[in-house]
């Protein structure tokens, strides 16, 4: 059983879970995940990490309340307990020192691209932090980002914070102005990274995207998390999370994404 | 002594009407009447051919005599000496290709039905509460880590329990039992028994580490800095897919993925538990082994109006269980033997809507002993589907191999091990189960848990490798 040590809504919708989890604490590395249960009832719920504290045993994620399972996480209080916390799961990214990497991080992502930014920072890179929402209120962690960046740059889609529009279309006008980009990770729903990978394409800058797939037991027995990358099917919960944007099958990913949509309304509706 | 029956004593069953429409438990088991009846049917060999065929070496004379004298505390003490999980082994054991393949009465007649004995001795014991534990040999302050708790990974901790040591199991899951829980449906194998026996070893003294996954949470060679030793029975954890067009799409499970679903996660009591699964209507499941028959008959009591076994070969080479086929049979499973899926066809919106199958011909012997299957050209045809499980098989989970250097990994990922003692390439570490010999049963894993068990208890007595 692992305590929960805080858990709020931070922004409309999206809410910080921080949980006691001392070895698993110990253990991560930047681009793993862990799964949780938020009760005996509960599904295996995999999310991302968006920060660890190895001293204070801590271990924090973001989630988005969506359905039955994530509005069981948003009850959580402190003191609670979770009977499954399970990590780390997945291979982590490679960390190296890169002239100028760009971070990409929208919804929950932008707590998870937070401890990528913080280890290329360490490693010596130099490193571009892009975070989008819809609007200024819907932000999160902009000074931790900054902390960890060379430079932090804001989308909204109605301007009201940073630059009007999406992070995706503002990567491609950098690109276009010919920064030298290294390499581009991005965290975040679906949409975005396919997005980023798009915007990166035609500039044939090295792109990994953290996806979020279906999963069960996120240890590569069940192979509900089947992706395709460059034509060849791979577990997301194995060999990924973290894939090349420019060879993932998108198409196939959001369709494999909503295959609980109608089992969903019914859980929530009961 | 009367002569035996030639038949076996029945047991009583769900009729398949009924059974369909739940999960609960097909047989019902023996009375204890009906045990000392048929137990009498053994002639108590003075050189019992039976045990020969028994992975754990049990004394099945011993058990079954006693049961026919009634001492059924006797007899579930004398299986125990050499089964730790009789209750498990009773119900899910292929006993025609083991045990009763060699009882001497299967020359002329059925030959004792040794299976449901088993089970009757382990659950008159369950009947009467809290079971006595074997005893315990003095404290030898040895530690010994396990890694999955399934079949294997159960009878080490049981057999070094009691040898002295102290033994921690480690389990990825959030509950104990492996393939007991995650794969064999509650209708096969109720799932209350699984965790009895896994109760019973903590109350011998198991230490249980759930939720723990050894390979990132902890290497095998940090295991080593706190452990004398450490077992791997990490079981045959990746599926298998056929690599076919469309096999993606929405509504194809591995036959773990959709077992998982309905077994360890519930998805049968959806929405009371959360985690959903497809309730198909017309269901193929691709494979002919006892996970396709388990796969089959779940989709059944989903509700579906057609379940359908595509299977490359003919009847007479499934590898499933007769008794599994059968009671498949009796269900209304449909079977299409001799034809194999070549690709699936979605509905536009990303679900599996057809599949494509070719008819095959029986050739030439395999490797396998088996006549290969061969394609007949031009014979391709479809089947309407809405839901596809592909039970295939499974190779051995990569997570440890991959996170622990020097041990060494045969072609398919098995680690490789000496088949006498589980030993591996390094030092310390023993294997056995699924992960070493790839997708098999649970008695096989159960008896390279007693011979390693027995090799690790050498091994940290004497520290010779």
């Amino acid at each position: 059983m692992n305590k929960v040590v805080q858990r709020e809504m931070i922004v409309p919708n999206i809410h910080l879970l921080c949980l006691s989890a001392p070895l698993i604490a110990s253990k991560l590395r930047p681009g793993q995940f862990v799964i949780i249960r938020p009760d005996q009832t509960g599904e295996r719920i995999p999310l991302t990490v968006a920060d660890w504290d190895p001293h204070g045993g801590t271990v924090t994620c973001f989630f988005v309340q969506v359905g039955t399972s994530t509005a069981k996480l948003a009850r959580l209080r402190p003191g609670d307990e979770v009977p499954t916390f399970v990590g780390p799961l997945g291979k982590p990214l490679e960390i190296n020192q890169l002239e100028r990497v760009v971070l990409v991080g929208g919804c929950y992502g932008i707590g998870s691209i937070y401890p990528v930014a913080r280890a290329f920072k360490e490693a010596g890179s130099g490193v571009v932090v892009m975070i989008e929402a819809h609007s200024g209120f819907l932000l999160y962690w902009q000074d931790r980002l900054k902390g960890v960046s060379d430079e932090l740059i804001i989308s909204t889609g109605d301007g009201s914070v940073g630059q009007k529009g999406r992070s995706p279309s503002h990567l491609a006008q950098l690109l276009a102005q010919g920064r030298r980009v290294d390499l581009v990770v991005a965290m975040g729903c679906t949409f975005m990274m396919n997005a980023v990978s798009e915007a990166t394409r035609p500039f044939g800058v090295r792109t990994i995207v953290g996806l979020n797939t279906v999963m069960v037991d996120g240890t590569g027995m069940c192979g509900a998390c089947r992706v395709e990358v460059g034509g060849k099917t791979l577990f997301a919960c194995v060999d990924g999370p973290n894939f090349d944007g420019h060879q993932v099958n998108w198409e196939l990913l959001r369709a494999r994404r909503q295959a609980y949509y109608q089992q969903e309304t019914i859980s929530a509706e009961r | 002594m009367a002569k035996p029956s030639p038949y076996k004593t029945k047991m009583r069953e769900q009729p398949p009407r009924e059974r369909i429409r739940n999960f609960q438990e097909v047989p019902y088991g023996y009375s204890p009447d009906e045990a000392m009846v048929e137990a009498q049917r053994c002639l108590q060999c003075k050189k019992p051919s039976c045990i020969q065929g028994c992975p754990v070496e049990i004394d099945i004379p011993g058990f079954i005599g006693l049961i026919a004298q009634g001492d059924f505390a006797g007899a579930i003490r004398r299986l125990k000496e050499k089964n730790v999980l009789p209750a498990v082994c009773g119900r899910v054991c292929p006993q025609e290709e083991q045990c009763e393949k060699f009882c001497v009465l299967g020359k002329k007649m059925e030959p004792v039905a040794i299976g449901r004995l088993e089970r009757f001795a382990a659950d008159w014991e369950a009947a009467q509460g809290e079971p006595e534990l074997p005893q315990r040999k003095p404290t030898t302050g040895k530690r010994i880590a396990v890694v999955g708790a399934g079949p294997a990974g159960l009878t080490v901790a049981g057999d070094l329990i009691q040898l002295g040591h102290e033994v921690t199991i480690f389990e990825a899951l959030h509950e104990a039992g492996g393939v007991l829980v995650y794969g064999i449906p509650e209708f096969r194998l109720p799932k209350f028994i699984v965790a009895r026996e896994v109760e019973n070893l903590c109350r011998m003294g198991v230490k249980l580490v759930k939720n723990f996954v050894v390979g990132t949470a902890k290497t095998v060679d940090e295991l080593l800095k706190e452990f004398d030793a450490v077992f791997l029975g990490t079981g045959a954890g990746l599926p298998w897919f056929m690599q076919i067009p469309g096999e993606n799409l929405n509504g194809i499970y591995s036959a773990n993925e959709y077992l998982t679903r309905v077994n360890l996660m519930k998805a049968y009591l959806f929405p009371q538990y959360d985690t959903p699964i497809q309730r198909g209507q017309r269901v193929a499941t691709i494979g002919g082994g006892n996970v396709a028959m388990d796969s089959a008959r779940t989709a059944l009591r989903l509700g579906a109006e057609h379940s359908i076994v595509i299977y490359r070969r003919s009847r007479v080479e499934m590898p499933a269980r007769d008794e599994e086929i059968h009671h498949a049979e009796e269900e209304g499973v449909e079977f299409q033997f001799l034809t194999n899926p070549v690709g699936y066809y979605g509905d536009g919106g990303g679900w599996v809507k057809e599949v494509e199958c070719i008819r095959m011909r029986l050739g030439e012997p395999d490797s396998s002993g088996r006549r290969r299957p061969v394609p007949i050209e031009g014979s391709n045809f479809r089947i309407p589907v809405d839901t596809v499980v592909v039970s295939i098989g499974n190779s051995p989970n990569p997570l440890i191999p991959s996170t622990t250097p020097g041990l060494e990994t045969g072609k398919h990922g098995n680690i490789i091990t000496d088949e006498l003692t589980g030993k591996t390439s390094k030092r310390g570490v023993f294997a056995g189960g699924d992960v070493a010999t790839g997708a098999a049963t649970v008695i096989l894993a159960m008896g390279a848990g007693r011979r390693a068990a027995r090799a690790i208890d050498e091994y940290v007595r004497t520290s010779r490798w």
